[in-house]
């Protein structure tokens, strides 16, 4: 499904046309390929003063083979390579007035930024703090990053990261996917650490060796591009879907050299068949995407029973449920595990039509933020993705007008791609991202809708 | 026997849905179907690239270019390009044939993995060219001179454009198998309304299976279609009242109908066998062994015996051999070739007579537990692509004897034409 606005407006008439009438000009995206360096170019890093991350940051980047520049001058030189990314070390701020520094560091650099340019602000976590003060400044960087967003162009992206005290260790995974082309539709987005127990020694090119993975609702869509997508990184992935899918649940396997278990997640014994099933063929489970979901759309005064309790059914009871059981089952869900729950912008934001779909979603959120604590406690973590406008099948059939306007309203001009919601999903099932629990990433582009 | 050899284990199978014949499978060669169920294998069990000892398929009804039909599927499939395969073809005993083939080497060590499988459409069927017409055409092909070419030439006739189709008949009697089914029906007074309760308890039992789920790890849906296509959940006894006979209709007491004799059927199915060390290797299951098989055929040409009466001799042989008694078993699957069928031949191991008589046997085998029987369905509602149910049959019966726990036993007994059958014991 090619983006025809956008490969017209990259071409040498389009971009003639686009700029004299002022119209969108979405960018052909960087998106993360195995084995070219983290970064097309050098990064700027620059601090607001008193920060602690300075050197932890070096490291990571420095480790990526990525060279550091110090900050760019205001109406210096212009000759010099172009940086790929922009990183500011914010927490060492106390005052609103500090923030101006803010501003001074980023203004010149941002200006220089090449095209799919990464913006990541990294900052304390204004909760906390006691001082209304410190805390007001820290929230500012909230409003700033987001406003970021969207004046960047080309294909670059701002987000900012809120680290605790203690949680310096699970900065690099971030660090890493927030500059990398796995975060290519990630836009605009505010992350909150945790500190965790962070291993390290992790294979670049293969995170999730030795790694068990069940993806539902894997036979096509977004549910075949995270089960690709996880592959690649080297996990064993059991693919599940509904019996009725089974053959393109079988190509996608084997595709993959993964396996094909046909399961109705909603079936009374299905969370028993499935522990059963890891249990006895792989001894356990290290990563679960809850992904499978169906869509029922009607308005609420037209809703029926059938539509309003399929949805909730499919997109929320089951991923409780199969979650319960594997948190229940002695043995089975490992001590390191992930589980990444899908749930979705009309989750966030809403939709006409949708209320049982929109319901479902977001209870995905409330569920996962409530498991967070004990799965921290089990040095295991469970994230919520929600995509916004994401290219599929299901986006072809909309009709022309709804499916441009759709997926232009949000600060890259273009929706997103399956691989888009894939990477964030495998970034999070990741080891090394321990200190990511209880969170909500969109994968939408910075959309204007619920931000 | 010196030593006992290990048994192989059954560690799953796989089929796609049945198709009634000319239906969703009319597009799709043997070659197709065997290739996708032998993919669905490879994906429950994560087989991709991987070599197994050996393939053994085949078909009953073959063209004649499918002289490799089944290493032609292995290399068209997910498997290693190196896993060896060949063909066999026992009429409605080919599946279970190859299994017997495959474990048979895995007992002695020969092979530590291997699938067997068969396929068969009655849609893409062979055919052949007027026999007369092939004459003409060979001596054509051979001679050398104009001369000859034109003397070659002069044998065509119009009336050599009618092709050769294949029939369900046997060569022998010219009898369509059914028609053959029928005489042992009335010879062993089958009633009507007996093959009509036994093909709707099949329907109700298949449904049922998939219903609960049964099916979701031995059946990968194909093109389009999700269930066996032949299966009726609403199936009864008045509507099956309503159906006329279709075969032995010489007789006006004839019994057998479209509704309680197996529809022409497109399908393909494929067992993976192993030793346990193989499987537990590789994090595998094993359902069940497969203990021992048994083959017989009868006379049914001048031997005064029905054509699909060789199970019932085939059996005693095997229970014999392993000291068992014909109630010692946890399940049966009968084939359900016709419900007069299974019928006759459970009549046959009742009857003092028969068993005297026929099989040498002191005392009759005795009768079956009927709720042991066919419980998930056989081929009634099924449907019965002829080399494909062997598979169908031994994957089932192995998820049951696995659900059931350890040291169950099930019997599988399948006719074929040609006055052949082919059983085999299953244990958990």
């Amino acid at each position: 499904m090619s983006d025809w606005y956008r490969d017209f407006a990259n071409s040498g008439f389009g971009t003639t046309i686009t700029r004299q009438l002022g119209l969108p000009r979405p960018a052909v995206l960087r998106r993360y390929e195995p084995g070219r360096p983290l970064l097309p170019g050098p990064a700027v890093l620059g601090s607001t003063g008193g920060g602690r991350l300075g050197d932890t940051l070096t490291r990571v980047l420095t480790d990526a083979g990525v060279a550091v520049l110090p900050p760019v001058v205001a109406d210096g030189p212009t000759d010099g390579e172009k940086p790929a990314a922009v990183l500011l070390d914010a927490t060492g701020l106390t005052s609103p007035g500090q923030l101006a520094a803010a501003y001074q560091f980023l203004a010149p650099a941002i200006k220089r930024l090449g095209t799919s340019g990464r913006v990541l602000i990294l900052a304390d976590p204004p909760a906390a703090t006691d001082s209304p003060a410190t805390a007001a400044a820290r929230q500012a960087l909230d409003g700033l990053i987001r406003s970021v967003g969207k004046e960047l162009r080309d294909g670059s992206t701002a987000n900012l990261v809120y680290v605790p005290e203690g949680a310096e260790s699970a900065v690099a995974s971030p660090v890493r996917f927030f500059l990398s082309g796995r975060s290519a539709y990630v836009d605009g987005q505010v992350l909150t650490l945790a500190a965790a127990d962070v291993p390290t020694g992790e294979d670049g090119e293969r995170p999730l060796a030795g790694k068990v993975a069940v993806v539902t609702g894997a036979a096509r869509g977004i549910g075949a591009a995270i089960a690709r997508v996880l592959a690649r990184d080297a996990a064993h992935v059991v693919a599940v879907d509904v019996p009725a899918a089974g053959q393109s649940l079988a190509e996608v396997a084997n595709e993959i050299g993964g396996t094909a278990f046909q399961l109705d997640i909603t079936a009374a014994d299905a969370a028993a068949r499935l522990v059963a099933h890891l249990r006895e063929r792989h001894g356990g489970v290290d990563v679960v995407v809850h992904n499978a979901g169906i869509t029922r759309d009607k308005l609420l005064v037209n809703m029926d029973a059938a539509r309003w309790n399929s949805v909730m059914a499919v997109n929320l009871q089951a991923q409780l449920d199969l979650t319960a059981a594997l948190l229940a089952a002695e043995g089975v869900l490992r001590p390191d595990a992930r589980i990444v729950c899908v749930s979705s912008q009309s989750g966030i934001a809403g939709n006409r039509g949708q209320t049982n779909y929109a319901a479902s979603k977001a209870g995905i959120i409330g569920m996962v933020r409530a498991w967070a604590p004990e799965f921290a406690a089990r040095g295991a973590t469970i994230n919520a993705v929600a995509p916004g406008f994401i290219v599929t099948e299901m986006t072809a059939k909309m009709p022309l007008g709804t499916r441009e306007v759709g997926s232009r309203i949000n600060s890259l001009q273009q929706g997103g791609l399956p691989v888009d919601v894939a990477e964030t999903i495998a970034w999070l099932s990741q080891p090394g991202s321990a200190g990511v629990n209880g969170q909500v990433v969109r994968v939408c582009g910075q959309s204007m809708l619920g931000a | 026997m010196a030593t006992t050899p290990r048994t192989a284990a059954i560690v799953g199978g796989n089929r796609i849905p049945f198709a009634r014949s000319n239906s969703r499978y009319a597009q799709a060669s043997n070659q197709d179907m065997l290739t996708a169920t032998l993919d669905g294998l490879v994906a429950r069990f994560g087989l991709q690239g991987q070599q197994v000892g050996e393939v053994v398929a085949g078909a009953v009804l073959k063209h004649a270019r499918d002289f490799n039909l089944t290493r032609e599927a292995v290399l068209g499939s997910r498997l290693s390009a190196s896993t060896p395969a060949y063909d066999v073809q026992q009429a409605c005993g080919t599946g279970l044939e190859a299994a017997v083939l495959v474990a048979n080497k895995i007992a002695l060590g020969q092979i530590e993995s291997g699938i067997a499988g068969g396929t068969d459409t009655t849609s893409d069927a062979p055919l052949a060219v007027n026999e007369d017409l092939r004459r003409v055409l060979i001596r054509l092909n051979s001679a050398t001179t104009l001369g000859d070419r034109l003397k070659a030439l002069r044998g065509l006739r119009p009336g050599q454009l009618a092709p050769e189709i294949p029939r369900n008949a046997e060569p022998r009697t010219g009898l369509a198998m059914g028609d053959h089914a029928a005489i042992t029906a009335k010879e062993w007074e089958i009633g009507r309304e007996e093959q009509d309760e036994l093909t709707v308890r099949s329907h109700q039992n298949l449904a049922a299976a998939y219903d609960r789920g049964f099916f979701d790890d031995l059946v990968t849906p194909y093109l389009g279609l999700s269930r066996d296509q032949n299966l009726r959940p609403d199936s009864s006894m008045e509507k099956l009242a309503k159906l006329a006979p279709v075969f032995g209709t010489g007789d006006p007491a004839a019994t057998m109908t479209a509704g309680n004799s197996t529809p022409l059927t497109d399908g393909a199915s494929a067992v993976l066998l192993a030793s346990d060390e193989w499987a537990a290797e590789r994090g595998l299951p094993v359902l069940a062994h497969l203990v021992d098989a048994q083959t017989a055929a009868v006379d049914y040409v001048h031997g005064g015996e029905g054509l699909l009466m060789a199970p019932a001799y085939a059996v005693p042989v095997l229970l014999a051999r392993q000291g068992l008694t014909l109630q010692d078993f946890d399940f049966y699957e009968i084939h359900e070739a016709f419900a007069s069928t299974v019928l006759a031949t459970m009549k046959a191991w009742e009857d003092p007579g028969f068993c005297k008589e026929r099989l040498g046997l002191d005392a009759p085998l005795g009768a079956i537990d009927r709720s042991k029987l066919n419980v998930n369905g056989s081929s009634l509602a099924a449907g019965h692509p002829f080399a494909a149910t062997g598979g169908r049959i031994i994957a089932t019966l192995a998820k049951m004897l696995h659900e059931a726990g350890p040291g169950r036993r099930g019997l599988i007994s399948i006719c074929a034409a040609g006055g052949q059958g082919v059983v085999a014991i299953l244990e958990s």
